[in-house]
């Protein structure tokens, strides 16, 4: 049967890997390339890179690592980050990507997502959904990192990009990003069970449980993570065994 | 003269299986073209795609590239790839559209509010690594062997080149909301399940498609597509 995926995350800034709690005290974690090829050898089944640049000066950066890891990692890459035109897919998906994340565009521009997903097949575009919990089993649609309200229920919205023709939901709890208590279980239940397409859980994970939990408890197609990995916690491949144990079908 | 040939009909993003052929390959010449004469006279063909059929098979035409992919799939080594494999059937529900008819059958969409074993809510499209079944004896009970030797392998079950030092069930990267239908049984090369089998990979002759991405699937996709490059059916 279909395996569950483990997707490391990597967010990328000026060349190299990163990652902060809530996007402020950024961590140094390394090179790109060597990081991407390392958990492909360690049985990754996909890898994301999100371009979190500040400057425009250093956005034709993430074309070069995106060719680099192309060229040598042989499993599905998913870019992200400043996705705001067909132009901005065209060029990710002509650097080696094989997916690109629409975030923040495609709330401010839904057609974004129906151009995309026509030009270049719905399996080649993530809609990557920043949410936080407004009132019990309630959830608000932020962009900009989470900064910005947008008003829009997150299970609706998923629903919306589902129609327009995205292929999968990168959904993030922005309450527990960062936090390492695991994913908010009721947010991923709630958009996975409104949806036909996949969704990968994001945003929490400390620990290996948090991993199963997101699957077993939340209903995910996917589960992603950074800096568990990151930072040499634990390896994808003790992941995988983890997540075997407890009965989750996995690529080992 | 090119090797091979990667059959570019506008349709999504052929970086990834030229990256991945050039990896198991680096020394053949490569080329991703829309050039009809290019693909006729290269010696290897992969028709790789993405997207919905019928915007594939209105791409193909509108470069003139049909006769050249039907003259490819009848005479030299050929490699079908996800809607490169749908593409070569005769029918699909997936605009409702005819296919090259290559191979006899249909292309069908995976039911919606499918359960898996525990009752989980299975997504279409079927994104994610999934073992691959090989046929161990295709149904072939009443027909010889291709006396082109393709369909020999080791031991006494019959195997297909393109397997070779590929582990039986082993997992590569799918990305589809149809699949294949043959109307030959003598077609089927290997199954996976969704949660029933579905055929995922079919072969005749010099041809051999799968509906999974090689050029995505780790090691198990390099292997079969070096096993491609050294395949000789004819």
């Amino acid at each position: 049967m279909l395996a569950k995926r483990i997707i490391p995350c990597l967010d990328v800034t000026a060349g190299r890997v990163v990652k902060g709690v809530s996007f402020v005290e950024l961590r140094d974690a390394g090179d790109p390339v060597e990081i991407a090829k390392r958990y492909d050898d360690q049985g990754a089944d996909e890898l994301t890179f999100l371009d979190i640049t500040a400057s425009s000066d250093d956005r034709g950066i993430i074309f070069r690592i995106i060719e680099q890891v192309a060229s040598q990692v042989f499993i599905p890459l998913t870019v992200g980050g400043g996705v705001r035109e067909v132009q901005d897919v065209r060029n990710l998906l002509n650097a080696g990507a094989d997916k690109v994340s629409i975030n923040t565009s495609a709330v401010t521009n839904p057609q974004l997502v129906a151009d995309a997903a026509a030009r270049y097949g719905s399996q080649c575009i993530v809609v990557a959904i920043d949410a936080k919990q407004v009132a019990p089993g309630k959830w608000e649609v932020f962009t900009h990192g989470g900064r910005k309200a947008t008003g829009l229920d997150a299970v609706e919205w998923a629903k919306k990009m589902q129609t327009l023709g995205a292929g999968e939901i990168l959904l993030t709890s922005m309450d527990q990003d960062g936090q390492k208590k695991g994913f908010d279980l009721a947010l991923t239940r709630a958009v996975t069970d409104a949806l036909e397409i996949p969704v990968i859980a994001s945003g929490g994970v400390g620990n290996l449980q948090h991993l199963a939990d997101g699957v077993k408890l939340g209903g995910a197609d996917a589960v992603l993570a950074a800096s568990i990995f990151h930072f040499g916690e634990y390896t994808v491949q003790q992941a995988k065994q983890f997540m075997a144990q407890q009965g989750i079908e996995v690529r080992l | 003269m090119t090797d091979i040939a990667i059959v570019d009909y506008g349709m999504g993003n052929l970086r990834s299986v030229y990256q991945a052929v050039h990896k198991v390959a680096p020394d053949a010449s490569l080329v991703v073209t829309d050039d009809p004469q290019v693909v006729a006279a290269a010696k290897r063909v992969i028709f790789p795609g993405q997207g919905a059929m019928p915007d594939c098979m209105r791409e193909l035409d509108a470069r003139g590239l049909r006769q050249a992919v039907l003259e490819a799939a009848r005479n030299k080594p050929f490699l079908g790839i996800c809607i490169g494999l749908q593409m070569l059937f005769e029918h699909s529900a997936e605009g409702n559209v005819p296919g090259l008819g290559v191979l006899p059958g249909e292309v069908v969409r995976f039911a919606s509010e499918l359960r898996d074993a525990q009752g989980n809510k299975l997504k279409v499209p079927h994104m994610g690594w999934n073992q691959v079944h090989r046929i161990q004896n295709p149904l072939k009970a009443t027909v010889a062997p291709s006396p082109t030797g393709g369909g020999l392998g080791r031991g006494n079950t019959l195997e297909h080149p393109l397997w070779n030092g590929i582990p039986q069930d082993a997992r590569f990267y799918f990305v589809h909301s149809y699949y294949v239908q043959p109307s030959d049984a003598s077609l089927v090369q290997a199954t996976s399940d969704y949660p029933q089998p579905f055929v995922c990979a079919a072969a005749r002759d010099n041809l051999f498609a799968v509906q999974f991405h090689p050029e995505k699937s780790a090691a198990a996709g390099l292997q079969l597509l070096q096993n491609f490059i050294n395949w000789n059916p004819l």
